[in-house]
């Protein structure tokens, strides 16, 4: 009864921050005098019109799932990683590197090796803030916002210099761009005539461990202890700056770890922009599942959708894509602030017997 | 010598939007509210600024008043701004950092969503002209680094005192101060905690507004979806390096401008150094400095990023 009340409780408000964030949009839609409920139906049922567009949002899913557990994974110890989007571009880099240095290994070698090695930049990248925070008291939300500035100059730096590939020099188009990568990384394509590779397993199989290893180990609990209340965790004997570290490196090895896939499974070669925004969409994609696998599942689906959609409304509504990019700040913002009235014990309290006296049930309690 | 008076001309300018994005912040961070979204408010502030003087000139020279009427837009829309934020952060009491980059990504989106239908492509400006000051703008030296620039700038550097006399010697600044170090004693002699903050929160967003206007109407002449270019994220790294107080902040932005003066100069030299990593230096100046300025912490508002709940025991 009351768990069920609980789900019905969260659902509802996470309904209603949705709803409150296409009535901003909305509003925004007005003013360049677009259509606003076309706009919207283009977004939300377009992409779902044929196989290759549902495909298509299955493979934004797929980096949407696996950022968001890590940042969930931060977040719950009490860090906000806003910076996997740089840690995703460290990841791809380092992929990138592993295929272009070892071409004529096996696949089933090369292919863990270039995930592996994607998750460990992805991590370097995450431990630089967490030690910064755990040692010197460097807010998080400001390294890891310069380290995507950073990231982002490297991977620019990369594609240019040293990854570029031979062929545009050669041609002289100098796209910047890694010449494409052995087929011995490439992630098998699932279904005909679709992009979806094998990463969903992947992303499936992560989510199942962060669910494990928040819930089901005493590593998971000391974490979530250290972000759930900082001071009592460290009486109770955690090592507080330590869980820090751990989880930004988790964090940071998640991000890396979806840019290797995005590149073994998509694009199959470094290109410009592959990041694209992922590491935002990531934190809204955790914040709005809950911060738990089972919720960011269904929402890196639907903020899959989002995106998807909105570069559809460009052709079809002549609504600018960045539209997507305005719903997330909002929806964000409207989270985060119901997520206060719903640690509201009174509000919930009430609207709780409320809905006992409208069920009936609460009789029999 | 020509080369040092180059760098200390180009920095002057290259510093005023940073240093009136964290002038605004240090008054939300004083009165205890932590504002990340600075750079979406002003990512607005850049579009709308640019959006006056375009639409009614289409990048044809306009009147000045257009120009100014740009810059009211775009601080009017930024305190609208603050106060939004404020309404999640303050009223709604939802943590800070999270809820300021919900901001920034709604600020950046929605100026790259309008600025799309409205103006379309990279349309360049007229802007506003620089205003050397006669006579003191001859001398040598002084002249071309003090006097010689946009009527904003001296404008910006004006601010300067005059926002630290508002923080440390008006009522309102004691006001916004104590809602800052002790939210509990500030509620029990009268202020209103909260309404303090959200007047902090208009103040600092209508300064982030007129910092993104800066920067199309004066240093780029034009908008772009990277015009800010993280510039906010340092303006409120600044606020902790500057320890909340205006002189020192003006010292740690004009510390930045100069760093990114000289890297464009020497670049100007033809000097091989690959223009990427040239780039990052002041990213990596800012997590350098965050790291090496922990003290600093101590200094700041105690009650910074905490929502002050009346109801609340503490």
């Amino acid at each position: 009864m009351t768990k069920q009340f609980k789900i019905l409780y969260r659902t509802v408000l996470i309904l209603l921050a949705v709803a409150a964030a296409m009535l901003a949009g909305a509003l925004i839609l007005w003013t360049i005098g677009a259509d606003v409920t076309k706009t919207y139906s283009v977004i939300i049922f377009e992409p779902l019109k044929n196989k290759i567009q549902i495909g298509e949002v299955i493979i934004r899913a797929i980096p949407l799932t696996v950022i968001a557990l890590g940042i969930s994974v931060a977040y719950r110890s009490g860090i906000i990683n806003i910076g996997a989007e740089g840690q995703m571009a460290m990841g791809i880099i380092a992929a990138t590197a592993v295929a272009l240095a070892f071409p004529g290994l096996p696949k089933a070698v090369l292919l863990p090796l270039a995930l592996t090695a994607g998750a460990i930049g992805g991590a370097a990248w995450g431990f630089i803030p967490g030690l910064l925070k755990a040692k010197l008291h460097v807010s998080e939300l400001l390294s890891t916002v310069m380290l995507n500035y950073i990231a982002a100059q490297f991977y620019t730096f990369c594609l240019r210099g040293p990854m570029l590939d031979p062929a545009e020099i050669t041609m002289g188009s100098g796209t910047p761009q890694s010449m494409r990568l052995t087929k011995a990384i490439w992630l098998d394509r699932l279904v005909p005539g679709t992009r979806i590779h094998t990463g969903v397993y992947i992303a499936l199989f992560l989510a199942f461990t962060v669910w494990l290893l928040l819930w089901r180990t005493s590593w998971g609990y000391r974490m979530r202890a250290a972000g759930a209340g900082e001071r009592a965790a460290r009486y109770g004997g955690i090592g507080v700056a330590g869980c820090l570290v751990a989880a930004m490196v988790i964090s940071g090895a998640f991000a890396g770890l979806a840019g290797a896939v995005e590149v073994a499974g998509v694009h199959r070669r470094a290109i410009e922009g592959i990041t694209g925004g992922y590491g935002f969409s990531g934190i809204v994609v955790a914040l709005f599942g809950g911060l738990h696998p089972a919720g960011i599942i269904p929402a890196s689906f639907f903020f899959g959708l989002l995106i998807v959609g909105a570069d559809m409304t460009q052709r079809m509504a002549g609504v600018p894509a960045n539209m997507v990019l305005v719903l997330q700040g909002i929806i964000i913002l409207v989270i985060v602030a119901t997520r206060m009235v719903l640690a509201n014990p009174y509000l919930e309290d009430r609207v709780r017997r409320r809905y006992c006296r409208l069920t009936d049930r609460g009789r029999e309690e | 010598m020509d080369f040092t008076v180059n760098i200390l001309a180009l920095g002057i300018p290259f510093s005023v939007a940073l240093l009136l994005a964290s002038l605004g912040e240090m008054f939300n961070q004083r009165a205890g509210v932590f504002n990340l979204g600075c750079e979406g408010i002003m990512a607005m502030g850049a579009f709308l600024g640019m959006l006056v003087p375009y639409g009614a000139g289409h990048g044809a020279p306009v009147p000045g008043t257009f120009n100014v009427l740009g810059l009211l837009l775009a601080m009017a829309v930024g305190a609208l701004l603050g106060l939004l934020f404020g309404l999640a952060v303050v009223t709604f009491r939802a943590p800070q950092g999270i809820a300021g980059i919900g901001l920034q990504m709604f600020g950046v989106g929605t100026a790259g969503t309008l600025f799309r239908h409205f103006v379309g492509g990279t349309q360049s400006v007229p802007g506003i002209d620089r205003l050397p000051i006669p006579v003191l703008s001859d001398i040598p030296f002084i002249g071309p680094v003090l006097f010689s620039h946009n009527p904003l700038v001296y404008l910006t550097f004006l601010l300067v005192p005059a926002a630290w006399y508002i923080l440390f010697r008006t009522p309102w600044g004691l006001r916004v101060r104590a809602s800052g170090a002790n939210p509990r004693a500030a509620d029990s002699v009268g202020i209103r905690v909260n309404l303090v903050r959200f007047q902090a929160l208009a103040v600092g967003g209508a300064l982030a507004g007129l910092a993104g206007a800066y920067l199309s109407l004066c240093q780029v002449k034009m908008f772009s979806d990277e015009i800010i270019a993280g510039r906010g994220f340092i303006a409120v790294a600044l606020v902790y390096f500057g320890h909340w107080r205006p002189l020192k902040i003006t010292g740690g932005a004009l510390l930045f401008s100069f760093a990114q003066a000289l890297q464009l100069a020497i670049q100007g030299q033809g000097i091989d150094f690959p223009y990427e990593f040239a780039v990052m230096l002041p990213y990596a100046l800012v997590i350098v400095v965050l790291a090496f300025s922990r003290e600093s912490l101590l200094l700041g508002p105690t009650a910074l990023g905490k929502p002050f709940n009346r109801e609340m025991r503490t």
